[in-house]
Order: C-alpha cells, then sequence, then structure tokens
C-alpha cells in the first residue's frame, strides 16, 4: 500500500495529470501530492493517468508525487454510521472541526467509523452453519431501538468455523470466522464497499407501499412508493429544501440517509441542531437517531460533491440489505450534474447540451437505479426510496437535467414559484405534478383505511383541473359570469387548496398528518361539496354556501385537529349537515 | 494562513504567449498551483498575477492589471512560492484600499503581522451557529416580511436606475441588533462594515464613502474599491480580499460585520472574461460551467461559527441584466443566498422608495429570527397573511384591467384598497425614516383591517380578536 505511483504533470483546480499509469487502475484510489490529499484515478491513457482530487489543490506543484492504494474509493460500512455527519467522501466532520478547527483543513485523515466505540454483539449463527453472502451473523443494538445487523460481505460464502460469544467488541474486533474453500476468512463488523458499484440484491419486488410523509399532497395526491424514486424541481425560492428536510423528518422509514450535496452551510446546521430534538413520532426517539448526513456544501471541493451522491446511496444500500426501509434525499442532483460538468470540462471532454458531458444521462440513470424494494441476499426484505431535488437554472424544466431524472424517476413533485410567492408553501403544483405509483399503492390504503382513497383523490384531482379551466374563464369575464354549480367547484376547490394541500412545515399540529386524518379531511371536502352541490342546484344563490361558518372551520381544520383528535372530524360533518340542511330545507320547498 | 514569503522564488525571464490578461510562462519549475507571481515589463514597473493552471515547464498566469505593456522578451516573471495573501488588522477598519487590498487612501501599509489567504477555507457545517439574532434595519418590507438574520446572506436583485445604493446604505446606517416587540430601546450593537466595490462607478462609490461619512460610520467601514476603469481581472480578487478581512474581524475580533458587495454581476462578466480567453467549454450565456462554485466560494464566507461571538453578514448587489430574474448572476445567487430582496422597476416608476417588489422577495432565515421572545408571537402568520392578500390583489388587479373596477365584487374591491394602501404605506417608507418593529407590525395590521375578518385564513382567531381595526364586526 501508498508506493508512489506516479509524477504530477499538470494541474488544473480538481483535475490533476500524472505519469507513470501502468501501476494503478481506473477508479482506484489514489494520494495526491506531499500532503497526500485524496484522489481517484478518473482517465489513464498511455502513460499518463488523470486524477480527480478531492480536495484544495492550491499550492500543489508539478513534479509532486502520486501514491496508489491499490483499492477503489470506497465507503466504510458497520455500527456508527447512524448520527453520523460526514463530508462527501465519508470524512467525519465533528472529528475535522475537533483536530482541525472551524475550518475544514486539507489533507485531515480520520476514520469514518470509530475504531475505540465498543458495541454489544449478538451472534445469529454457529460453528458449521453454512452461510452466503449477506447472512446475518450477528447483531448490535446501534442506538437503544435499532438494531444493526452484521452482515456477509455480499462476495464471501462458506463455513462458519468460529463465531464470538456475546460480549463487547470493537468494529475491528474479528467476530466470526469462515472457511471458504481452503482458506479462512476472518470477519470484523466493519466492511468496506466501493461506492460506484451497487451492493447486490437478489431480485426486485414490486413497490406498492407507499412512503408516507405526512405531507398531504404527497401521500394523498402524489405518493411514492417504498422503493420509489421521487424528483423535486423548482426554481430558487420554492421550497425544494422545506420539503426534503419535512420528508427527512416525518418519513415512515428506519433509516434516512441526507445528502447536503452542494447547498448552503447554514442549512446543514439547521439539520444538525434541529433533529436531536425532534421526536420520530413512531419510535419516540429523536429523528437524529435514524439518520446518517452526508454534509459537502457549495463552497467545499466539487470532486468530492460528486462523490457524496454515491457515499450517500452505498450506505442506504447497506441498510437496506439487513431488511429495512430506507429513504435517500439527495439536495441538490442539479449540483451534483454540475460538478459532473466542471470536471468533463476541466478534462476538455466534449460537451453535449448545456456544457454538460455526454454520459451525464447514463450517470443519473446509475443513480436512480439503486432506488428499489428488493429481496435481499439474507431472505430479508428492504427498500431504498430515492427524492431527489432538481434545481434548473432560471426554473426552466426543459434543462437537461431535469429532463434526463423524468426520464428515470416516476413521481414529479414540479414546484411551481408563484405558488411560492402567494405563500402556498408546500409549493407543488398539482397540475404540473405526477405519481405513475398510484394505482400499486391503492391497494395499501384501502387495507389500511377501508376507504376508496383513489376515487377520491381522483375526484378531487377532477375538480383541481376544473377550477383551472374555469379560473381562465373568470380572468375574461369575472367569476360572476359563471353558472352557481361552476361557482361551487370553485368553493370546494378552495377548500382543497387551502384545507388540504397548503401545509405549514413550521407548526406542530400542521407539519405532519396522519394517513387517516389526511383521508378524513378529503372526504369531508368532498363531502362538503357533494351537499353545496345539491343545494346550488336548486337555484340557492352561491354567496349563502360562501358565508357558511363551517367554511372557515374545515380550512382551519389541519392546524386545529390534531392526529389523535379524530372524533372532531365527525364534529364538523355534523356542522356540515347542520348548516347545509337548513339551507337544503329553505330551497326544497 | 500562514505568511506571505515576498523573498526569494524563482524568476523566469521571457514569456511564450499572452493573449488578453493571460500569459503562458514556459521555463519555470516546481510551479505552484495558485501561486502569485510579480510580473515586470521591460520598464521596471511591477505588476501582480496569479496561476491558473501549471504543467511540466509551463505555467498559465493570469495578470491582475491586464496585460497592457508587456512583451514577449522583456517580461520577468517572479513566482512567490505562495498563494495570495493580504494584511488584516482591525485598523483597516475606517480605510480604503484598492481592489487587492493594497492602501490608496494616502495613509501607510496597515502596521500587522498577520496574512491571510484571500481564499479563505470552508467553514465546517458542524462548527457554524445556526442563525436566530434577527436584524431590525427600520425597513417594513425587510424587518416586516423579509427578515434579515445575523449571519445571513441576503441580496439585492435591482436593475440598472434602480436605487439599490441608496438602500444599502439605509440597510448600512440604520442596522442594529434586532429585539422583541415592545422592548425598550438598548444601544444598539454596532456593526463593522465591510464594503466591497467591483466595477462599478466612481460617483457610486462616493456616494457609499459619503453616506458613511454623514452617518458617522466612516470609521467603522473598510472599503475596497475596483472601480468601473480598474483592471477588471482584479475584480476576481476584491470581494476576496473584503471577506478575508470580515472573517479576520468576526471570527478572530468576534465583532458583527455587514459586509456589501457591489456590483456582483460585474464579477461575473469578469469571471467569465477569463473563462473566455482561456477558451474553456462555457455553460449558460457564455459563463464558465464552475460559476456556482466560484460565487459560492465567496457566499458561503458568510454566517456564524461557534468559537466566536462575532457574525459575517453579507449583501451582495446584483444589477440584472435587462431586469432578468432567471440571467445566471441572479438565478445562480439565488440558488446560494438564503433569499433575495428583489427591486421593482413598477414601484420604482410609481415614486415608492424603497421599490422592494415583495412578492417576489424572500428571506429564508427569517422564520427562525421572529415570532415570540424574538419579536412577537403574531408576526409571522401576519406575515403570510400580508403576503397572501397582496398575491391576491395581484389577481384582482389583472381581473380588473379586463372588466373593470366597477365590476368586481366588494370583496375585491376590498382587495383592491388594501393593495394600493400596502404600498403606499407599508412599502413606501423614507430614506430617513426608521421604523421599529412595533411600528411595522401596527402598520401591517392596519392594513390587513381593509379585508373582511373571513378573508384572514392564515393568522389565528384570537389574533384577529387583538389586533383587528376593521369594520367587519361578524365572527
Amino acid at each position: 500500500m501508498s508506493e508512489q505511483v506516479g509524477t504530477i504533470t499538470w494541474i488544473s483546480g480538481p483535475v490533476v495529470r500524472a505519469r507513470g499509469s501502468r501501476h494503478v487502475g481506473m477508479l482506484e484510489l489514489v494520494e495526491v501530492g506531499t500532503e497526500r490529499l485524496v484522489g481517484e484515478v478518473i482517465g489513464l491513457k498511455g502513460d499518463q493517468m488523470t486524477v480527480q482530487v478531492y480536495e484544495e489543490t492550491a499550492g500543489m506543484q508539478t513534479g509532486a508525487p502520486i501514491f496508489g492504494t491499490g483499492l477503489p474509493l470506497s465507503v466504510e460500512l458497520g455500527p456508527g454510521l447512524i448520527q453520523s455527519i460526514y463530508d462527501g467522501v465519508q470524512r467525519p466532520l465533528p472529528l475535522i472541526e475537533e483536530a482541525v478547527g472551524s475550518f475544514i483543513n486539507r489533507g485531515a485523515r480520520f476514520d469514518s467509523i470509530s475504531r475505540e466505540k465498543k458495541w454489544k454483539f449478538t451472534p445469529k449463527v454457529k460453528v458449521g452453519d453454512e452461510v452466503k453472502g449477506g447472512a446475518v451473523l450477528g447483531a448490535v443494538m446501534e442506538t437503544d431501538t435499532f438494531e444493526h445487523r452484521i452482515m456477509l460481505n455480499p462476495d464471501d460464502s462458506g463455513t462458519i468455523s468460529w463465531i464470538a460469544a456475546s460480549g463487547e467488541y470493537t468494529v475491528t474486533d474479528v467476530i466470526a470466522k469462515v472457511k471458504m474453500g481452503r482458506e479462512e476468512k476472518s470477519v470484523t463488523m466493519l466492511q468496506r464497499w466501493p461506492v460506484r458499484r451497487a451492493r447486490p440484491f437478489v431480485s426486485r419486488r414490486g413497490a406498492n407501499i407507499p412512503l408516507i410523509t405526512g405531507q398531504r399532497i404527497l401521500d394523498t395526491f402524489f405518493p411514492v412508493a417504498k422503493g420509489g424514486a421521487a424528483g423535486i424541481p423548482g426554481p430558487f425560492g420554492s421550497g425544494k429544501t422545506v420539503t426534503q428536510h419535512s420528508i427527512a423528518k416525518w418519513a415512515d422509514a428506519e433509516i434516512i440517509v441526507y445528502i447536503g450535496c452542494g447547498e448552503r452551510g447554514n442549512e446543514m446546521t439547521e439539520v444538525l441542531q434541529e433533529f436531536p430534538h425532534l421526536v420520530d413520532p413512531r419510535t419516540g426517539r429523536p429523528l437524529m437517531e435514524r439518520t446518517v448526513l452526508i454534509a459537502n456544501t457549495s463552497n467545499m471541493p466539487v470532486a468530492a460533491r460528486e462523490a457524496s451522491i454515491y457515499t450517500g446511496i452505498t450506505i442506504a444500500e447497506y441498510y437496506r440489505d439487513m431488511g429495512y426501509h430506507v429513504a435517500l434525499m439527495a439536495d441538490s442532483t442539479s449540483r451534483w450534474a454540475e460538478a459532473l460538468r466542471e470536471v468533463s470540462g476541466r478534462l476538455e471532454e466534449m460537451p453535449a447540451e448545456e456544457g454538460y458531458p455526454a454520459y451525464l444521462a447514463g450517470r443519473l440513470a446509475e443513480f436512480y437505479e439503486r432506488a428499489g424494494y428488493v429481496n435481499n441476499l439474507n431472505g430479508t426484505q428492504g427498500s431504498v426510496s430515492i427524492v431527489g431535488a432538481v434545481s434548473p437554472p432560471g426554473g426552466d424544466f426543459s434543462e437537461p437535467v431535469t429532463q434526463h431524472t423524468k426520464r428515470f424517476i416516476r413521481c414529479f413533485w414540479a414546484l411551481d414559484k408563484s405558488l411560492a410567492s402567494a405563500r402556498h408553501f408546500p409549493a407543488i403544483n398539482w397540475l404540473d405534478s405526477y405519481s405513475e405509483y398510484l394505482e400499486d399503492v391503492a391497494f395499501w390504503w384501502r387495507e389500511k383505511t377501508g376507504k376508496d382513497w383513489l376515487s377520491m383523490r381522483n375526484r378531487a384531482m377532477e375538480l383541481l383541473s376544473e377550477e383551472s379551466r374555469l379560473s381562465q374563464i373568470v380572468k375574461l369575464v369575472g367569476p360572476d359570469a359563471l353558472p352557481y354549480t361552476e361557482r361551487m367547484v370553485l368553493e370546494t376547490t378552495r377548500l382543497i387548496r387551502e384545507g388540504i394541500l397548503q401545509q405549514n412545515a413550521t407548526e406542530s399540529v400542521d407539519a405532519f398528518s396522519s394517513v387517516e386524518k389526511q383521508i378524513r379531511m378529503l372526504e369531508l371536502v368532498l363531502y362538503f361539496h357533494e351537499r353545496g352541490m345539491a343545494i346550488v342546484r336548486r337555484g340557492a344563490p352561491i354567496n349563502l354556501i360562501h358565508d357558511l361558518p363551517v367554511v372557515d372551520t374545515i380550512i382551519r381544520a389541519k392546524s386545529t385537529v390534531t392526529n389523535e383528535e379524530m372524533h372532531k372530524f365527525d364534529d364538523i360533518q355534523k356542522q356540515i349537515d347542520q348548516q347545509m340542511g337548513q339551507l337544503d330545507a329553505e330551497y326544497r320547498s | 494562513m500562514s505568511e506571505v514569503t515576498v523573498q526569494g522564488g524563482q524568476e523566469v525571464l521571457g514569456v511564450g504567449r499572452i493573449e488578453g490578461p493571460i500569459l503562458v510562462v514556459e521555463g519555470g519549475a516546481n510551479v505552484s498551483y495558485d501561486e502569485v507571481v510579480e510580473i515586470q515589463d521591460s520598464r521596471g514597473q511591477v505588476r501582480r498575477g496569479r496561476v491558473l493552471e501549471v504543467g511540466e515547464g509551463f505555467a498559465v498566469i493570469q495578470a491582475f492589471a491586464g496585460s497592457t505593456g508587456l512583451s514577449i522578451d522583456g517580461t520577468r516573471v517572479r513566482f512567490l512560492g505562495n498563494t495570495l495573501h493580504i494584511p488584516v488588522a482591525d485598523e483597516m477598519l475606517g480605510r480604503i484600499f484598492d481592489g487587492l487590498g493594497n492602501p490608496i487612501d494616502g495613509g501607510p501599509e496597515p502596521l500587522t503581522d498577520r496574512y491571510m489567504d484571500v481564499n479563505g477555507q470552508p467553514i465546517n457545517p458542524t462548527a457554524r451557529i445556526y442563525p436566530r439574532d434577527y436584524i431590525q434595519t427600520g425597513i417594513s418590507t425587510i424587518d416586516g416580511v423579509n427578515t434579515l438574520l445575523r449571519g445571513q446572506k441576503l441580496p439585492l436583485f435591482s436593475g440598472a436606475g434602480m436605487p439599490h445604493d441608496q438602500l444599502a446604505a439605509q440597510i448600512v446606517r440604520q442596522a442594529t441588533l434586532g429585539k422583541i416587540a415592545g422592548a425598550p430601546p438598548t444601544e444598539g450593537e454596532e456593526f463593522a462594515i465591510v464594503f466591497a466595490a467591483m466595477g462599478v462607478k466612481n460617483d457610486v462609490a462616493d456616494y457609499f464613502r459619503r453616506s458613511f461619512t454623514e452617518s458617522g460610520a466612516l470609521t467603522r467601514v473598510a472599503m475596497f474599491l475596483n472601480l468601473a476603469d480598474d483592471p477588471p481581472v482584479e475584480r476576481i480578487v476584491t470581494p476576496r480580499a473584503a471577506l478575508t478581512l470580515a472573517e479576520y474581524l468576526a471570527y478572530e475580533l468576534e465583532k458583527h460585520v455587514l459586509v456589501v458587495l457591489t456590483d456582483m454581476t460585474n464579477y461575473g462578466e469578469a469571471l467569465r472574461q477569463i473563462s473566455n480567453v482561456r477558451g474553456e467549454v462555457p455553460s449558460r450565456k457564455g459563463y464558465p460551467g464552475y460559476l456556482y462554485s466560484d460565487l459560492a466560494s465567496m457566499y458561503e464566507r458568510t454566517g456564524r461559527i461557534r468559537t466566536s461571538k462575532g457574525s459575517i453578514t453579507q449583501i451582495p448587489i446584483l444589477t440584472m441584466p435587462n431586469d432578468d430574474i432567471t440571467h445566471p448572476m441572479p438565478d445562480l445567487t439565488g440558488y446560494i443566498t438564503e433569499g433575495q430582496i428583489v427591486l421593482g422597476r413598477e414601484l420604482n416608476f410609481a415614486g415608492i422608495y424603497p421599490p422592494v417588489a415583495v412578492l417576489p422577495s424572500l428571506s429564508r432565515l427569517m422564520k427562525d429570527g421572529i415570532g415570540k421572545n424574538r419579536t412577537r408571537d403574531d408576526h409571522p402568520r401576519w406575515g403570510a397573511q400580508l403576503y397572501a392578500a397582496y398575491a391576491r390583489t395581484q389577481d384582482v388587479r389583472a381581473l380588473a384591467s379586463v372588466i373593470g373596477e366597477e365590476e368586481l365584487s366588494d370583496v375585491d374591491q376590498k382587495y383592491l384598497k388594501f393593495g394600493r394602501a400596502f404600498e403606499r404605506e407599508f412599502v413606501n417608507q423614507s430614506f430617513t425614516e426608521n421604523r421599529s418593529i412595533e411600528r411595522t407590525l401596527e402598520i401591517g395590521w392596519k392594513l390587513l383591517s381593509i379585508l373582511p375578518k373571513k378573508e384572514l385564513t392564515r393568522v389565528t382567531l384570537d389574533e384577529i380578536a387583538q389586533y383587528y381595526k376593521g369594520d367587519d364586526a361578524s365572527n
């Protein structure tokens, strides 16, 4: 390890060329210069190698050495990942702060996973057991409630010749020995896995369980399935990050991997300071105890930004392999694509659209294809769901990253600047968004709530698109020209927009809606519509319905009725009955 | 953060190629990437530059002051062996420097042995403190609905001919540490101000200097001036030099620092020019593909860290070419900064000052700096309500322009009235008017009271009971 394999001949930003390509492999991790900065071989040509360096190269000289490691760029996997915060190449940021202060220095090296910490290991196999790759050899409690399953490396298989007794071990202590043919391999709790290689599984399962986020516009209107992929494109200021944070907080996944990729430092700090104080509604534990953070902010080295996405997805797959549901947020994939573009530009590759390299679409596909609900090697089932934010320049969705992303996702949450300007949050445009998981998850909704969610959801969407058509007319001639039945549609859609679609992430009651609350709210609004429609058909003027006190009650229900007080919705329904009943009686005669 | 080694360094006579501000020097050995060089022309005049690219036996150099007067044979290039550093000291407040940090006010070089790398280093996200303390600027459209916090970066998006300079000067003059509404006024902590001008006209720089003098702030201001007739390439360094001083003041001397950068559009053009000469693959509108990372390397030098009480708050000013907010400069800036204050031309025509277009403006951090125990409990919902009502006003205006105001419903008429009053009484204020947060909230409620109670769905019923002053008696 660490022998000199080359000599630097050219430096431009994060890209370095060196002579001496014979002793390194493609995508091998190398150490660059006397400061031994982390880099990766991204090109070999004749005796020349091209390296992208994951740290700032200012001050580096030609003639400086490059050292090989013989390994591809890999992440360390094992107990201790949860609650960690890493940079794009999995260096632990808190340790860097402890060692070098508030600013990130070059060349700081730390183990990604603590070598000192002891974990209470409980074996799950015995001597003589045949084990295949991915087999669960034992378990440790990574947090008070989270069982971390220690698995055999997916590429190995054999017979257990020794297994450690229950007890406390560090991640580098041998906890099992596996006889593989003639040789015996010692197994520790620490695994390395190359980030650019997807971890294997047996087969994909149908994605038919929704990832519940507690966000009404997502769960009720545009659900993403566990193991699915969703994209959130939007111009700046439209709420991508707030939406990503909301999903990270409330999604019903067991592990959250949050990648801050080329985004703001303060945003990562917000997550760091907020998550330990927020309680996971399902386990009652702090949200941080299910979260792994990767923070490669916009001012950190650009090549590490490129790597951060792979570091994150590999960690997500590792937890999936244990049989868990993992949700991964990538904010923002556009910054990752820009990192690709920047490195590509330095390599003087022929650009395709807008300066992006021609392999942009391929890289995006590779990334999104690592999402999935799968049968694992060890017989468990787990999923990785990906929610990728996209930041199209100028909010123009026709740009390459948005367009290519659309090809590889099945759920599209289009953020809209004009909604954001009107402070309608989440500013997800219901007419531009889509989900291809509707049919897949309909059965789950029926089982869970006993209600016909899909028809209700479709009815509401029908009303919303009717509203869009009517508002064109209103813009031209004013609302008074519309017949009462059409104005009734506008009354109802106002309830849908303000009462259901708008959701305040900063308000405690409204921030998370249970599925029961979501569907009940939808049911009430549709009920209001049917009753109201019957009355206006009999000739009652629309302003009578507009002025009913229950209208305000319905709009405010999202923040006045908690998830536990479902009976209050029955009261609201009674109010509808009573107030509409009066009108009904008046105009029946 | 080591010192510059000024002495020594190898010297190369003659350059291989000169193209715009870019020089290709052949024959140097062990040149470092990003190293500073001294370039001496045949008459002995010295200018500085830095290394953009190094290869075996050659280096690509960018001359800060351009290449005018340089010749192939008569030019000497001395490699100084270190990246660009500037001196930093407390006494630099009250002084004026050129775009590279050399004094131009006739005074001596700052007396210090502290030199810092102008490129800075990224702040570790775990070392940051999330901003929570608001700055009272005395301007309703900022304090009320786009609150600025200490440690935030909030740009002004403007256009040619709009009063962004006045607004920035007013913010600088009035900025004090925010307090809870109704709390007695205290001596506000004073901000140190670092001002960087990139390619602006001399009278703009002069305007700021006068404004600082009049408000008695001049002793707290360090000015870095690269004016319109100064070499464009220097502009790449100017904001970095300014931020380097700001970091020293904030993180080592624990001061609260307000950084004003004007005009970032000129900075972007300088960057594009260099990229162009180097023949790099352009992305949008000819700007280099790394524009985002480059801007971020400056904007992200904002914030608070745990080891210091100080803070850096940035107010970059951008004039949007052709008022186009989707132009790469405002667009990428908006993706990095924590919101934006947008000036609107229509309001400006209508004689409203400051012409802040409230709807496209945004402060992302506002939610964490206002409300109970910070400004007033109702502030967040009050702000959302004002926004929603003003947004509705725009729809009503569009409708009115088609069917005429008389045809509008009663409620819509009230929205029109609200919209007019909002612009004249809330947005509009004089250049010298310093409104307290209570006053701003009070004006807002007065305007909301024009509307029927039923329309106010963003505020709570209790708040309506407490603050609503209108004649709508329903419940």
